[in-house]
């Protein structure tokens, strides 16, 4: 391979300096993709658009789902509902949620990553145990999207 | 004593480079393995493997009587902990200590005291070395009060913790409860111990370390420094020695720093104190000392040639340092990368799975450490690193270079990996440039960076 890390540091710059956001090139056997990584940001903010985001939930569930919402694992790990053993859990069943409320933990690969209700409404029941693995779209909690009181 | 059969407590890549020096001694090896691990590289280039319990770790490579009775029932002479799991638990010191077996590694009244990050500070402040402003955390009351007083932003960190987990930071005080309550939740799983401490983060920071061999009688030597700037989620990416730009009088400092620390406590075996220093003032704080390998001990050894698992082992058996500080010559510079199943594109979220093929660099100057091949499994129990390539070279663009050629050149199929993020960092300028600080991967990611993808068509 003749192209060094410099030479792609000199193309990363004209590519940076250019109006485009993606460059291929494919030479001495060699496949090099440089993108600009705006690029891949510039297609994302549809995704978390505020005023569509609860319309699309809202519209998927069966007609007797209206009210409730299942919390999903977000990544497959192994589920804590306390923020340590003999703790008492995030929440319990009655228990009212605001979209950022941690209801839990997902350990993976040592990495503890908290659990967000993603919904407002409160907890009606919780599917997932303690120290189970779940699985990776596995439902933790249903929660009643009625507003807490 | 002479060493002839000793207990792996570990897994993955580590374990299998125990291994290796171990054949080359003509130790024999049994490795104590989980059920998931019971058909990995490492089970297979044991002498023996002893299964140890289910795949969870808590079940299994945390499990101190397990492991001790493995040791017992193979009649081993010695345990090697390798990296994480029981490295850096007294208890299993402890208990190798009561039942005649040897710890390879620090006695369990060491591992305690710097194992005990709050103690750890106490003890470097005796040994003369600068820390930062911080202290133990109490009631949410009291956290507020010396949050004030640190100053903002700050780092909650596990008491019993380390390489960073437990760890949040802190930029608003409305924050700090919330932060305080995840990592004590965070350290109460790994390390079984809850108690967080709050300390001073440094903006323009570097993470450099030194590494030491001690021989248990107050003997320290240094083996010269890593610097391990690039981190994600204070996780190590790349490491390199030695650190560049770094003045020769701050390396002096450190470096001694390094060796008052250990020679203090009279320490024995391998360690590394970790510093982070003020890139501005060139001043530098202690971090916390690892009493055990370190993941990235082969960059040092590509430049010092000293085989750290083989040390270890002489100390262990009582041979003590067969090594003097002027025998210790580093020549060149050497890189590693670590590569982890995890996707740089979604946070870096650990990404397990089945690998289908994969092809490894080779070639001069370049190293690799891994436990992986076509086949492997990559269980969600464990950590993420399936290889750690290593380049060394005359010089650090030489180095770069190789290590270039070499990320280009291997190719993983089944899992996401974070190949790409490295030729991305090979590939800047800043870091062609060297000694960027513990900013530059969020900086990366922030701006609009360009990222680089290579491979061998």
């Amino acid at each position: 391979m003749t192209l060094t890390a410099k030479d792609v540091a000199q193309i990363a710059r004209l590519l940076e300096e250019s109006s485009f956001d993606e460059l291929s090139l494919e030479l001495d056997g060699l496949k090099l993709t440089l993108r600009r990584s705006g690029a891949a940001t510039a297609a994302t903010p549809s995704e978390p658009d505020a005023a569509s985001a609860p319309a699309a939930t809202s519209a998927a569930p069966a007609p007797s789902d209206e009210q409730t919402s299942c919390v999903r694992a977000p990544l497959l790990g192994t589920f804590y509902r306390a923020p340590k053993p003999g703790a008492p859990p995030f929440v319990e069943i009655g228990s009212g949620v605001e979209e950022d409320t941690i209801i839990g933990i997902i350990e993976v690969m040592k990495l503890m990553n908290a659990v967000r209700a993603g919904t407002r409404g409160r907890v009606v029941d919780v599917l997932a145990q303690d120290g189970a693995l779940v699985e990776y779209g596995e439902p933790l909690m249903r929660v009643s999207r009625a507003v807490p009181a | 004593m002479t060493l002839r059969r000793i207990l792996i407590a570990n897994r993955g890549e580590i374990a299998t480079r125990i291994i290796r020096t171990c054949r080359r001694l003509g130790i024999e090896t049994v490795l104590a393995a989980s059920e998931a691990d019971r058909d990995s590289m490492a089970a297979r280039l044991a002498d023996r493997t002893v299964c140890i319990g289910p795949a969870r770790p808590s079940d299994s490579y945390l499990k101190v009587d397990a492991v001790v009775q493995a040791a017992l029932a193979a009649r081993v002479d010695a345990i090697h902990p390798g990296y994480g799991f029981l490295s850096e638990r007294p208890a299993l010191a402890q208990a190798c200590e009561e039942q005649g077996v040897i710890f390879i590694g620090p006695t369990a009244a060491q591992i305690a005291s710097v194992g005990d990050k709050l103690r750890a500070r106490a003890q470097a402040q005796a040994a003369d070395v600068p820390i930062a402003p911080g202290g133990a955390v109490g009631s949410t009351a009291e956290a507020t009060v010396l949050a004030r007083s640190v100053g903002l932003p700050l780092l909650v960190k596990a008491v019993g913790g380390g390489g960073g987990r437990g760890m949040k930071r802190v930029e608003r005080l409305e924050d700090l409860p919330q932060a305080i309550h995840l990592a004590e939740s965070e350290a109460g799983a790994a390390f079984g111990d809850a108690r967080v401490y709050i300390e001073r983060f440094v903006t323009r920071g570097r993470h450099i370390e030194v590494q030491v061999l001690g021989d248990g009688y107050g003997q320290v030597i240094h083996l010269g420094e890593r610097d391990c700037s690039v981190q994600r989620r204070y996780q190590k990416l790349i490491e390199e020695t030695p650190a560049p730009g770094l003045s020769e009088s701050c390396r002096h400092r450190l470096h001694e720093a390094a060796i008052r620390f250990a020679a203090r406590m009279a320490y024995r075996g391998a360690g590394t104190v970790e510093f982070l220093v003020d890139l501005e003032h060139e001043a530098f704080y202690f971090l916390e000392m690892n009493a055990r390998i370190q993941v990235e001990h082969p960059v040092t050894e590509a430049v010092t040639g000293v085989d750290f698992v083989a040390e270890q082992i002489a100390i262990a058996a009582g041979e003590g340092l067969r090594l003097r500080q002027f025998d210790v010559r580093p020549r060149g510079c050497a890189l590693e990368c670590r590569v982890n199943a995890e996707d740089p594109a979604r946070d870096f979220q650990p990404s397990p799975g089945h690998v289908r093929a994969v092809s490894w660099p080779g070639g001069e100057g370049i190293r690799l450490d891994t436990h992986v091949e076509a086949g492997t499994v990559i269980p969600p129990f464990y950590d993420s690193l399936l290889a750690k390539i290593i380049a060394h070279g005359a010089d650090r663009d030489a180095a770069l270079e190789r290590m270039w050629q070499a990320v280009a050149a291997t190719r993983i199929q089944g899992v996401v990996t974070n190949l790409a993020f490295h030729s991305t960092v090979l590939a800047n300028r800043e870091f062609q440039a060297g000694g960027v600080d513990t900013g530059f991967v969020p900086r990366l990611r922030e701006r609009a960076a360009i990222s680089v993808e290579v491979h061998l068509a």
